[in-house]
């Protein structure tokens, strides 16, 4: 669709989305495995703390909710790592406890009507170019950090304890991977929203992980899977005129049932073939005999 | 042990206590470990075995008492000691391959480049799963292996780490009665050049592979040979009927009668 191209806010919505594809990918690929879904989803809402912080005190957007989400991210990774049995409860206190702030500090600013939605579901359409940049910077940094320590990331995931007893700081790792969750979080929800942060860090490394041989393949395959449902997403929501961060989830949904359903199908045609085959021919062949 | 001069111990664990919310899971245990030992930690499901091999890992901390590891704190020298842990079937559905599984046996390796794998690391990797016969599984996925081969897997991933100690916990559970005494033989070829530490509750293996039992039960009696004594399951409370059940050999050392 050509004509659609020729709107400016229409490429920049694109250019976001696929760099929100890429993060989204490979941070969301560490989350699945790492099992820190739950946790990632509690940093998302508590950032909300850190808008209304920034906004009420007047403080840059960036650094207000970044450093608010950071801090709340440390913590979180410091009870689970001190008391993993309790850690989803505190988690969840953190969760709403942010969230609640940052609504009655946008409440306590006068003259300041904050939108939940707009938050909720971000507003990939009205993306200015220099939050592209941003994105970019955050982008290659974040890659540039899990490719570095892959080796080690891929050990700490797969098996703490060894990676540990092999000297990788697996402590430093979990609050390195846990603040890279923080700082794409609070990039990407001004952008995306924070349901299509958590939407895109778990469907489609989730769908990937049934395919994929290797963590990196699953981050390719994760990112790959995000930028067509977004593509797809943004264009249907053009067309439609529906609300575009939604049409996105919808469409990541509905790959995500595609992919449960294929699979059940493939499992379902393998044991077929295996009921086909018989285990023993040989010992057949002397019963027929 | 003769009574020459007896060389510094590999392992040396003194008046160890080790508690897990007041109640002593270790009490009192000393013995020592050397070069070329073939230990079987044996003893009850939760007698303590695990929780000695992790200690002796640095793992987990000792409530009391002092535990050396070349001469070090466990922490400082866990690197030296391959690890096959009980449960090889955490994250069946990890996106990983058996020879990658394999290769975080050369994580951090002193001396090794930061990215990607080097010849040196290949080459280990080839050799290890050589000689555990799973080479040719190495492009499998890890959750597609049987768990015998699955277990084999994780002794090459500690046999990568070119260990000078290697700790074994319950390897058996996963392997059926025949590879079992196959198993054994790579152990105690193995052995040749390495030291190992074997947790067991299975004493099948006891009288013809290992040079030393220690039966953990609580407490620790440490057995410096491959008979089991009486004065052993009197005191430490190991199940008779574990020890004396099922087995090709001979583990009871045979009694006098009168």
């Amino acid at each position: 669709m050509p004509e659609v191209l020729q709107f400016e806010f229409m490429r920049n919505a694109i250019v976001a989305g696929l760099l929100t594809s890429i993060i989204c990918g490979v941070i969301g690929t560490l989350v699945v495995v790492n099992r820190i879904v739950f946790l990632s989803g509690a940093i998302a809402h508590a950032a909300y703390g850190g808008i209304g912080l920034a906004i009420f005190m007047g403080w840059s957007y960036l650094i207000g909710a970044m450093s608010f989400s950071l801090a709340c991210a440390a913590a979180m990774a410091a009870v689970m790592l001190k008391a993993r049995h309790r850690a989803d409860t505190i988690i969840g206190v953190i969760w709403a406890v942010g969230m609640a702030l940052g609504v009655i500090l946008l409440d306590l600013t006068p003259g300041y009507h904050v939108d939940l939605m707009s938050y909720l579901f971000g507003s990939i359409l009205t993306v200015p170019e220099t939050e592209l940049f941003q994105m970019l910077f955050l982008c290659i940094g974040i890659l540039g950090v899990v490719f570095f320590f892959y080796n080690d990331f891929l050990a700490m995931s797969y098996d703490a304890e060894f990676a540990e007893l092999r000297g990788a700081p697996v402590k430093g790792l979990q609050f390195l991977l846990v603040a890279m969750i923080a700082l794409s979080v609070v990039m990407i929800i001004r952008v995306v929203g924070l349901i299509l942060v958590i939407a895109l860090m778990t469907i489609p490394p989730y769908i990937a992980e049934q395919y994929a041989t290797s963590l990196v393949r699953m981050m390719a395959i994760g990112s790959f899977l995000s930028m067509m449902f977004t593509l797809v997403g943004l264009g249907l929501s053009y067309h439609f005129n529906l609300t575009s961060g939604a049409t996105i989830i919808l469409v990541a949904g509905v790959g995500f049932f595609i992919s449960f359903a294929l699979k059940k199908m493939l499992h379902a045609l393998n044991s077929q073939i295996a009921m086909d085959t018989p285990a023993y021919p040989k010992t057949e062949g002397r019963n027929k005999g | 042990m003769s009574f020459h001069m007896e060389p510094a111990p590999l392992i040396e664990i003194r008046n160890l206590w080790y508690g897990f919310n007041g109640q002593p899971v270790l009490k009192d245990v000393s013995f020592n470990i050397f070069k070329g030992e073939f230990l079987a930690l044996i003893g009850p499901n939760g007698g303590g075995k695990t929780t000695l091999l992790k200690i002796m890992l640095g793992l987990l901390r000792p409530t009391h008492g002092s535990v050396r590891v070349f001469g070090v704190p466990p922490k400082s020298a866990s690197h030296r000691i391959g690890y096959v842990p009980q449960d090889v079937h955490i994250n069946k559905n990890f996106p990983i391959s058996a020879m990658d599984v394999v290769m975080m046996g050369r994580l951090r390796m002193t001396g090794k480049k930061r990215l990607g794998h080097s010849g040196d690391d290949l080459a280990s990797v080839q050799e290890a799963m050589e000689k555990m016969e799973i080479w040719g599984y190495r492009n499998r996925r890890i959750g597609e292996l049987s768990g015998g081969q699955r277990q084999r897997v994780f002794i090459a991933r500690a046999l990568a780490t070119c260990p000078e100690i290697l700790f074994l916990d319950e390897p058996t559970a996963s392997i059926d009665k025949e590879g079992q005494g196959q198993f054994y033989d790579l152990l105690k070829h193995l052995n040749e050049k390495i030291a190992i530490v074997l947790a067991s509750h299975d004493v099948m293996i006891i009288s013809s592979y290992v040079k030393s039992v220690a039966c953990v039960n609580k407490e620790v009696h440490y057995h410096d040979g491959a008979e089991i004594t009486d004065a052993m399951l009197d005191m430490y409370a190991c199940p008779v009927e574990m020890i004396a059940h099922g087995m090709p050999h001979r583990v009871l050392k045979i009694h006098k009668e009168n």
